[in-house]
């Protein structure tokens, strides 16, 4: 009799994926200014560590919070016990008050129709389980996120069927592509019940057009299947053209009620903290829908991953400041884009670009296809791991995010300081110059191998034509 | 938005089933409390809160410690400048520091005589999301663990409820004590094999809810000797592990398999959490700790799903640590513990209550036979009724604990101060003294009332949880 469960033995969990491999190289080799100059630069983690200063002057300035203080007299105790799975009523507040800050309160949110879970990973499981049975599939579209596979996957038995996005849009959701995967899925006797997509999206870092955004209404609308828009990134837009979150096109459509379930009640978003705030390790996670149903589900099964209640009174006074917030979400923005600016410029200078729609997220979707020696994935694999092993840089391949063709990878850019940005562009740098004379000189000696089988041929015909070369 | 059968079918069966078991009567009696909780000044008639199992006696010696060791928080002047790498850290190992220091306070629990390896910690989301995890990772759906009774209604739900699993009660009953025999263990392993169900082992709690006692030494090694015999698991939930405040002494499992010979320790796994024995439900510390890699290994990239805060796991690293504190709460919890125990126990002698003996755990197993009138589960629920809509006490009956005899009830008494010990007591005595005046022919109580359960079906606003049962908490109030 088998010992362990078939999830503890196979390998759904994704980390045998080369995504989490460069880190366990990052792992064994660190680079550290001063202890190892030498080592591996991680730019596979997708962290905000920009902004930290900002919510630590913030909490400088308020010393009543950490000392388990509201007006003078401790809560420790109540907070100790406060287990509720509906969570603490002032933190909901606050957070959908910040939902709606960063959507420009072109949308508002009701705290009665948010569930809090222990980051965005359950909160992704979590609608799994309350959306699909086993076997049955969600399509998503490529490039997306690794841990997809383990968080959507794993312990739910769900498929993800792959919507084929390609170069040739920058990565845009088309129709024939929806209906090529909803196609894909039937020829598999998969069951689709939704769709899943990041907005703005790991690992392009752009936002979804308002198109893209109706196209999938649309889709959904007629297919009658639920839509989940994970916008963990929604505070990292930096620049036009602007974050639509799929709660704005609700809100704008009117014939979204004709039907057997009103789109609105199929439409749910998941966002977290870790990623606006820089906070992932205190894993705060959100699930928000207007189906109540799904609502009260999600709500118990919340259970099995609540979000600390020191943590949720932390954050509900630092987010209950509203000129923190309006400061923090500016300034942040204003530093990634800064920050994203390096990073292109240090890849150009490289003769490396990125997608031109990158406005968006803690990374860049890079292009390094003309530095493959052929158009494959094994290539993609030799390359990474050239960059991995000899520049010592650890980047995502873009198989690793199911993309379908090779050459492209995701460099995170806000996880380290300018100094380390900078360097992992002068080493970058190097090497593609090195690449290309080595290209060079192969090329040079194929041209000279390729001469002398020709001189070699001709020999026992005419000089002539040799020397006219 | 309407319920309708369209609106069911674009949901899983999970999130439309009631397997989460909440619409148990261990869930229910929360209802009448929440409408009218208890409060010395504003709400003296309110019903009192028995029925959840939270240790509050200790919160004075936490919140001193806290008072004087600022840098344990992230926050402080004196901790702010480890605010960004805490808040920083999700990797799923956890803190080297929470993990030692968890480690050391496992071990000190149980007087030091067993060691725990902090490399084999794994966090999860409080016991609730520890116990679905284990399952997870040892159980595929259908399979099946064996459970003795009364035990744990929100196993149901932890064990079972996404997981696919099912539980096999294992029945014991007062007349040996609710034992856990051997007999009763074979004769329901053989059952399940008969009906072809592939049984992956054996979840058993110590020290017990609801029964508040701690296994003996040698039948947790013939739980153990049953377990390895079979070749099936043995998870142990030791979440009360330092609630115990009487003899006989505490005795873990992984004490057990040190004593064991040719112990097939990869079969061993322990629950635990900070709940109960330090009081912190709120702050969501589960353990996993396994002697098996493989489950190590996976649980540990499982424990994605319910990760601890890292401010909290920080904050506890500090406390855990410091050796003084630690012995000195251990000890004094204990002792608290004790003397609220007795204080409620003689209560109930005066009255005649007989309860189950118990050493350990946060609530006491009341026997109320005396007071059904008849010996059904049926007349259970009936007096349960009765005691929360006339006594005005929220007690869970035993009932929903799958115990196999009618007439227990589990009280608790360690999430309140003594005043409400007190009332309560009073509010039982005054409760019992009407009910032995009455003729014995002369139907005990009359049940008016209207409390219907199937109403609450699909009823979403009343869903309960566990609460706080501090009515006037400013958090509840919140804007």
């Amino acid at each position: 009799m088998k010992l362990l469960s078939t999830k503890a033995t196979c390998n759904s969990h994704g980390q045998d994926s080369s995504y989490f491999l460069g880190w366990q190289e990052y792992e064994k080799n660190p680079y550290d200014e001063v202890m190892n100059p030498e080592g591996i630069i991680q730019m596979g983690l997708a962290e905000n560590q920009l902004s930290f200063d900002l919510i630590e002057s913030w909490l400088d300035k308020n010393p009543d919070v950490p000392g388990f203080k509201s007006n003078g007299k401790s809560i420790f105790r109540e907070l100790a016990l406060f287990q509720d799975y509906h969570g603490l009523p002032s933190f909901k507040k606050e957070l959908v008050d910040f939902m709606a800050e960063i959507r420009g309160n072109k949308v508002t949110f009701d705290p009665n129709h948010i569930v809090l879970t222990a980051g965005s990973t359950p909160a992704n499981e979590t609608l799994m389980f309350c959306l699909a049975e086993k076997g049955e599939a969600f399509l998503l579209p490529t490039p997306y996120y690794p841990g997809f596979d383990r968080d959507l996957k794993w312990r739910t038995g769900v498929e993800i069927v792959p919507i084929q996005c390609t170069s040739s849009n920058n990565f845009q959701i088309t129709e024939p592509a929806l209906q090529q995967a909803y196609q894909d899925a039937k020829k598999r006797n998969l069951r689709v019940k939704g769709v899943l997509v990041t907005n703005p999206s790991n690992p392009l870092g752009t936002t979804m057009s308002r198109s893209e955004l109706n196209l999938l209404i649309d889709f959904i609308k007629d297919k009658n299947m639920h839509l989940i828009s994970d916008e963990i990134y929604s505070g990292t837009v930096y620049s036009s053209p602007g974050f639509v979150s799929v709660m704005e096109i609700l809100k704008e459509r009117n014939d979204l009620k004709d039907c057997d379930v009103p789109v609105g009640d199929r439409v749910h978003v998941v966002y977290s903290l870790s990623k606006d705030l820089g906070l992932p390790g205190f894993r705060v996670g959100a699930i928000y829908s207007e189906n109540e149903v799904v609502v009260g589900a999600a709500t118990k099964m919340s259970s099995f991953g609540l979000v600390s209640s020191q943590t949720q009174y932390l954050l509900s006074a630092m987010l209950g400041d509203k000129k923190f917030t309006k400061n923090y979400i500016s300034e942040n923005q204003k530093r990634l884009k800064r920050r994203q600016r390096m990073l292109v410029s240090g890849l150009q200078k490289a003769g490396i670009s990125c997608l031109k729609t990158n406005n968006a997220g803690l990374f860049c979707w890079v292009d390094m296809s003309h530095l493959l020696h052929s158009n494959t994935f094994e290539a993609e694999m030799d390359l990474w791991k050239k960059i991995l092993y000899e520049v010592r840089l650890n980047i995502s391949p873009g198989a690793s995010c199911h993309c379908t063709e090779p050459g492209w990878f995701r460099m995170c850019f806000a996880n380290m300081s300018e100094d380390t940005l900078n360097l992992a562009m002068k080493r970058l740098k190097a090497f593609v110059a090195a690449e290309s004379n080595d290209n060079a000189c192969s090329k040079r000696t194929s041209r000279r191998k390729s001469l002398s089988n020709w001189v070699f041929r001709l020999s026992s015909r005419d000089h002539r034509e040799q020397e006219e070369r | 938005m309407v319920l309708g059968g369209k609106s069911q079918q674009l949901l899983s069966k999970i999130a439309t089933n009631d397997k989460h078991g909440e619409n148990s009567p261990y869930f229910d009696g929360w209802k009448a409390y929440d409408r009218n909780p208890f409060h010395p000044t504003n709400n003296p008639q309110g019903v009192i809160q028995m029925g959840l199992a939270e240790n509050q006696l200790c919160f004075d010696l936490i919140e001193e410690w806290i008072r004087n060791n600022p840098k344990a928080s992230i926050c402080t002047p004196e901790g702010l400048h480890q605010f960004r790498n805490i808040a920083n850290f999700q990797d799923y190992h956890g803190l080297q520091e929470f993990r030692n220091a968890m480690a050391n306070f496992m071990s000190k629990v149980r007087g030091g005589r067993v060691r725990f390896d902090p490399e084999r910690i794994l966090m999860s989301g409080g016991a609730t999301g520890a116990n679905e995890l284990i399952m997870f990772c040892l159980a595929d759906p259908g399979d099946a663990f064996m459970i003795p009774t009364p035990f744990y209604p929100g196993f149901v739900r932890d064990l079972c409820w996404r997981t696919g699993m099912q539980l096999i009660p294992v029945h014991s009953d007062s007349s040996n004590n609710f034992k856990i025999t051997r007999e009763a263990l074979e004769a329901a392993y053989k059952k399940a094999k008969e009906d072809n169900i592939n049984v992956k082992g054996l979840i058993i709690t110590n020290p017990s809810n609801p029964l508040g006692t701690t296994l003996d030494k040698d039948t947790l090694k013939s739980l153990v000797s049953f377990t390895n015999e079979k070749n099936i698991h043995l998870v142990c939930d030791e979440i009360y592990a330092a609630t115990v405040f009487s003899s006989p002494n505490y005795v873990s499992v992984a004490e057990v398999i040190q004593e064991v010979e040719h112990c097939k320790r990869e079969l061993i796994h322990v629950i635990y959490s900070l709940s109960k024995d330090m009081g912190f439900p709120g702050f969501r510390v589960g353990i996993v700790y396994s002697f098996n890699d493989e489950v190590v290994n996976c649980g540990r990239k499982m424990s994605s799903f319910g990760l601890v805060s890292s401010q909290t796991q920080h904050m506890l690293a500090s406390m855990l640590s410091d050796e003084n504190f630690v012995t000195r709460f251990l000890k004094e919890n204990s002792r608290r513990l004790e003397k609220r125990h007795d204080k409620f126990m003689k209560g109930l002698e005066e009255v005649n209550i007989t309860r189950f003996p118990s050493n350990a755990g946060l609530f006491c197993w009341m026997n109320l036979k005396s007071l059904l009138k008849e010996p059904t589960f049926e007349d259970e629920l009936k007096l349960w009724r009765v005691i929360i809509h006339e006594v005005k006490l929220n007690v869970s009956p035993g009932s929903s604990f799958n115990c196999s005899e009618p007439g227990w009830f589990r009280v608790c008494f360690a999430n309140m101060d003594d005043e409400t010990v007190d009332i309560a007591l009073n509010r039982i005595r005054a409760f019992v003294g009407r009910e032995t005046k009455k003729p014995l022919g002369m139907k005990r109580w009359q049940p008016n009332l209207s409390l219907s359960f199937s109403s609450r079906m699909f009823d979403e606003t009343a869903v309960m949880s566990p609460h706080s049962p501090i009515p006037t908490s400013p958090l509840v109030r919140a804007t």
